[in-house]
């Protein structure tokens, strides 16, 4: 056990090190400074804020001073806003994202199971076909549509859920299904064909041979085994709400880490987006970590290798 | 002696996107109390499906045109889901052929055998415990406390089948119903398997029908055999009979292509010629026809009767038509 | 019942047909084919996406409007029979525009997912067969990649790119091969355990050709559904793009940069945003619906 998290751990820092790395080489790579875009800045001045910032030191000495700040966990300054530290800005704004992104997911979760499993319940017939149509379309429609159809039906038009930001409750609702849509009709999909799947296999003809009620079969049996494969979509799935809040918060006015990733790529502020991304990776190792431990739980065939 | 159960030409289909297959075309096989009969037969002869009817457990597309399946007085037909599911596992249990498959991989054994106990018993938890542990003893899976927390997983192929079979004989059924019970086992295993259900037949004063394909397994544990093709049985009697006196051609051809390890080896086996017939069009006459060294036309074009050859025995063959010639073979079914 | 006598004779071996073949045998690529035209909802797809190509090479050609042609007397006029979708604030159609904007999406699309196939094809394949410390370090490489949500890949890559349509093509190019890699290694993985390989060994094949030309044919199957499923993800990802500015400069327009530069005024204007979000929706549908009947029809399982 203890090996295979050290081998987890090792491997996750070598990845986040790669990843700084061409992050860094690709931010570098852009013409200009970020200072020198839209703002006409005397010279002098221009001087004095990339030596404040360590801009005109060589790229390798460059690298070599974040790396070790990062060592300590230090992310930088921020150079579009004065005075605000990198963590700073993942602190203010990252919460916001949580909360929208967590329960984007539980909609995607719950409502893709209860509807994947009634699908699979209800092979061929009437139900089936109309879970599988909302699942089909959902998949099909891109969340930066999906935003603005509803908050065009449902502010604009009919008034009933608010547009912008988060100060509601029933702020939630529109980012959450437009962020999750996507994934539950993915979601959905998955379950159904894993269920079919499950229940044409020889160990649920033997729980009908001794018996056992179709209620019982499905629950104790059916069920367990055809979540399973869903647990590996759940990496990918937080990726990607991850990645969807960009759009969404833009969408949505929500002040989030999403929305701050954007901003700082034009702004061409080096540092936030270099930490933000820095940010992002720690995170989705660490989430992937988690379902992999959430996996070994579930299915008691697998074993602690690599 | 009395009957246990009585299949009377049942008559099983399935709608498929190719059309209907016609699975059994006119099944009746009787089974006595405490009597072992074995049901013999290719691929695609019928015989799994036969007693999957029996059990209803016939997938979405499988339907019971015809017959009727009498145990202990009700017809298994006629009864309604909910009542099927009080008589799986508690009257009638069945095992299965793959024992690799057949268990849940995520549940402790000891859960998957309880499960017919909890289902169809009124019992506290620690008498079925107790009842789980004794079973497993019975089977004779050693350590039985241990094991029955374990996963699927850390059982061998045969133990898997032992397990199987616990699970399927926990509540003292009547009727054990074995589908190809040794099929995927090693040899070795298989005689052991097959000595455990001897014996448990013997304790439990159970009954059994054995599926195979395998004559071999028919012979040491059957008292009576059924020969099954192309969704008929060709021919029915006692084991002896059946081996010592065989009258329908596929069972003579079936006789012959096993070696016998005490004949001289320049003898060559005699495989039977041609492929089963196509259920989705099934022969008009005897489904043995296109391969039969004996065909004449009437086989071709009707149906053979159910010939009685003497007592118990019974034959589906044009063969013993009064009209018929006569045929040589000898006394192991070989033809001269 | 009474039979006449001459219907005991017996009837010769050689009157009968062994092994006689019932039905026809069909090639592999024949009985997919015929199990895909069974399914209405992949067929109708497919329709879709063959009139939607065809309008997009020919439609431009046929209209009287250029899409750059800019009437500002006309700007944001709502669909009409002149503009059958309208015009956008500087007054050019938006029928053409989306047109247009079909040539660009959906070229981004073909062409990113045809390349980053080939590659992954040729990057799984080796990794696959080979095995050993060569698949180790190829699938480091990749999960190292992979670990990544691409989207941000290909943000920071358009940005050093500066915009472009090639440099579109190339950002996603690098960031789909991963998958399609993965899942090439992975089928051949499992068959080159499979005896028919063994046996091309045997025969003395070299493992160029034992790749070439046993393993990559038999992962055709999820090569191609993951290739027909890369075509919308790559349209999707053009989009995103262009929400967030980073995707095709004007006076180009793709369907991404459409809708993007309707979410100024789709309050007032909604037909602006509506139809190149149709375009995209549907399409997508009938990428996907076309992706699930080929899923259906080459998998082993469902197939006689």
């Amino acid at each position: 056990m203890l090996k295979y998290i050290l081998k987890r751990i090792l491997s996750s820092i070598i990845t986040i090190w790669f990843v700084i790395t061409v992050t860094f080489i690709l931010m570098h790579a852009i013409p200009g400074g970020p200072f020198t875009s839209d703002r006409k800045l005397p010279p002098a001045v221009e001087l004095n804020l990339n030596t404040k910032y360590g801009l005109d030191k060589p790229m390798i000495v460059q690298y070599g001073t974040y790396l070790v700040n990062l060592v300590h966990g230090d992310l930088g300054l921020s150079m579009s806003t004065v005075g605000l530290t990198v963590n700073q800005v993942i602190a203010g704004s990252f919460p916001a994202s949580l909360k929208v992104g967590i329960c984007a997911i539980l909609f995607a979760l719950i409502i893709g199971v209860i509807l994947g499993i009634f699908a699979a319940l209800q092979q061929g017939k009437l139900w089936d076909n109309l879970c599988m149509i909302i699942a089909t379309i959902g998949v099909a429609v891109p969340s930066m549509i999906l935003g603005p159809i509803l908050i065009y039906v449902f502010a604009v038009q009919l008034g009933w859920l608010p547009a912008v930001g988060l100060d509601l409750p029933s702020n939630y609702i529109m980012p959450a299904i437009a962020l999750g849509l996507y994934y539950m009709s993915f979601i959905s999909r998955l379950v159904r064909s894993s269920l079919v799947d499950v229940i044409k296999l020889d160990y649920i003809k033997v729980a009908r041979a001794k018996g056992l009620s179709k209620g019982k079969i499905i629950l104790k049996h059916a069920l367990r085994n055809s979540l399973i494969p869903l647990i590996t979509y759940l990496g990918p799935i937080t990726a990607g709400v991850l990645t969807g809040s960009f759009v969404i918060e833009t969408v949505f006015g929500i002040p989030g880490i999403g929305r701050e990733f954007v901003q700082s790529i034009s702004n061409r502020d080096y540092t936030t987006t270099l930490g933000v991304t820095v940010f992002f990776c720690a995170f989705l190792i660490a989430a992937n970590f988690i379902v992999d431990l959430l996996y070994m739980v579930v299915d008691p065939r697998i074993k602690l290798e690599d | 002696m009395e009957k246990l159960l009585q299949i009377n030409n049942i008559h099983t289909s399935f709608q498929t996107h190719a059309g209907e297959v016609q699975a059994v075309r006119g099944v009746s096989i009787d089974l006595y109390k405490g009597e072992a009969v074995g049901i013999v037969g290719e691929s695609g002869s019928g015989k799994s499906i036969t007693m999957m009817t029996l059990m209803r457990l016939l997938d979405n597309n499988g339907e019971i045109k015809e017959g009727e399946i009498l145990f202990e007085g009700k017809d298994l037909v006629k009864l309604s889901e909910k009542e099927m599911e009080g008589i799986r596992g508690n009257d009638i249990g069945m095992i299965f052929q793959d024992p690799m498959t057949s268990l849940n991989p995520v549940l402790t054994i000891g859960d998957q055998i309880s499960e017919p106990l909890i289902k169809h018993g009124k019992m506290s938890r620690s008498e079925v415990r107790k009842k789980v542990i004794d079973m497993l003893e019975l089977v004779g899976i050693s350590s039985p406390e241990k094991r029955m927390k374990q996963y699927p997983h850390e059982f061998s192929g045969g133990m898997r089948q032992r397990v199987m079979i616990a699970m399927a004989l926990i509540c003292q059924p009547k009727l054990l119903i074995a589908d190809e019970p040794t099929t995927a086992l090693d040899v070795t295993i298989q005689a052991q398997i097959l000595e455990l259900m001897k014996d448990l037949k013997e304790k439990l004063n159970m009954s059994i029908i054995i599926i195979t394909h395998d004559l071999g397994v028919v012979a040491n544990l059957c008292t009576r055999i059924n020969v099954m093709y192309g969704g008929i049985v060709v021919e029915s009697g006692k084991a002896r009979e059946i081996f010592y006196n065989a009258n329908h051609p596929y069972t003579w051809g079936l006789l012959r292509s096993i070696p016998n390890p005490k004949l001289d080896t320049k003898e060559r086996l005699i495989p039977i010629q041609g492929t089963p017939p196509d259920l989705l069009k099934p022969p008009v006459g005897c489904p043995f026809a296109e391969r039969c060294d004996w065909a004449m036309k009437i086989c071709f074009d009707n149906m053979p009767e159910n010939y009685n050859i003497s007592e118990d025995h019974y034959s589906a063959c044009w063969l013993n038509h009064p009209d018929a010639p006569k045929v040589n073979r000898n006394d192991d079914g070989r033809d001269n | 019942m009474q039979y006449s006598k001459d219907m005991f004779e017996f009837i010769p071996k050689e009157e009968k047909n062994y092994n006689r073949v019932v039905r026809p045998s069909l090639t592999y690529g024949q009985d997919v084919w015929r199990m895909l035209r069974k399914n209405k909802l992949a067929m109708g797809g497919l329709v879709f996406l063959i009139i939607i190509v065809l309008a997009a090479i020919f439609g431009p050609m046929l209209s009287k409007y250029s899409y750059t042609a800019q009437n500002l007397d006309f700007a944001d006029i709502g669909p009409s029979a002149q503009h059958w979708f309208g015009t956008d604030k500087f007054g050019r159609d938006l029928f053409v525009r989306v047109l247009e904007g079909a040539r660009i999406s959906l070229t981004i699309g073909f062409v990113a997912s045809a390349l980053s196939v080939f590659i992954g094809i040729l990057y799984g394949g080796i990794s696959g067969y080979f095995g050993g410390t060569v698949d180790n370090i190829m699938m480091r490489i990749v999960e190292a990649i992979y670990a990544i949500p691409m989207t941000i890949y290909v943000i920071l890559i358009m940005v050093v790119l500066r915009g472009g349509l090639n440099s579109i093509i190339i950002a996603l190019t690098i960031s789909f091969w991963v998958t399609m890699a993965r899942i090439v290694r992975g089928q051949i993985m499992s068959l080159k355990e499979q005896e028919f390989v063994l046996a091309a060994k045997t025969i003395g094949a070299s493992p160029l050709r034992i790749i070439l030309k046993h393993l990559i044919p038999n992962c055709l199957g999820p090569i191609i559904v993951t290739l027909t499923l890369s075509v919308p993800d790559a349209i999707f990802q053009e989009a995103f793009l262009s929400f967030i500015g980073l995707g095709i400069a004007p006076p180009l327009a793709s369907w991404g940069s459409l809708a993007s530069d309707a979410l100024g005024g789709y309050q007032l204007y909604p037909y602006q945003l509506v139809f190149p979000a149709l375009a995209i929706s549907l399409t997508m549908l009938a990428f996907n619906l076309l992706g699930d009947g080929l899923t259906y029809a080459l998998d082993p399982k469902t197939r006689r």
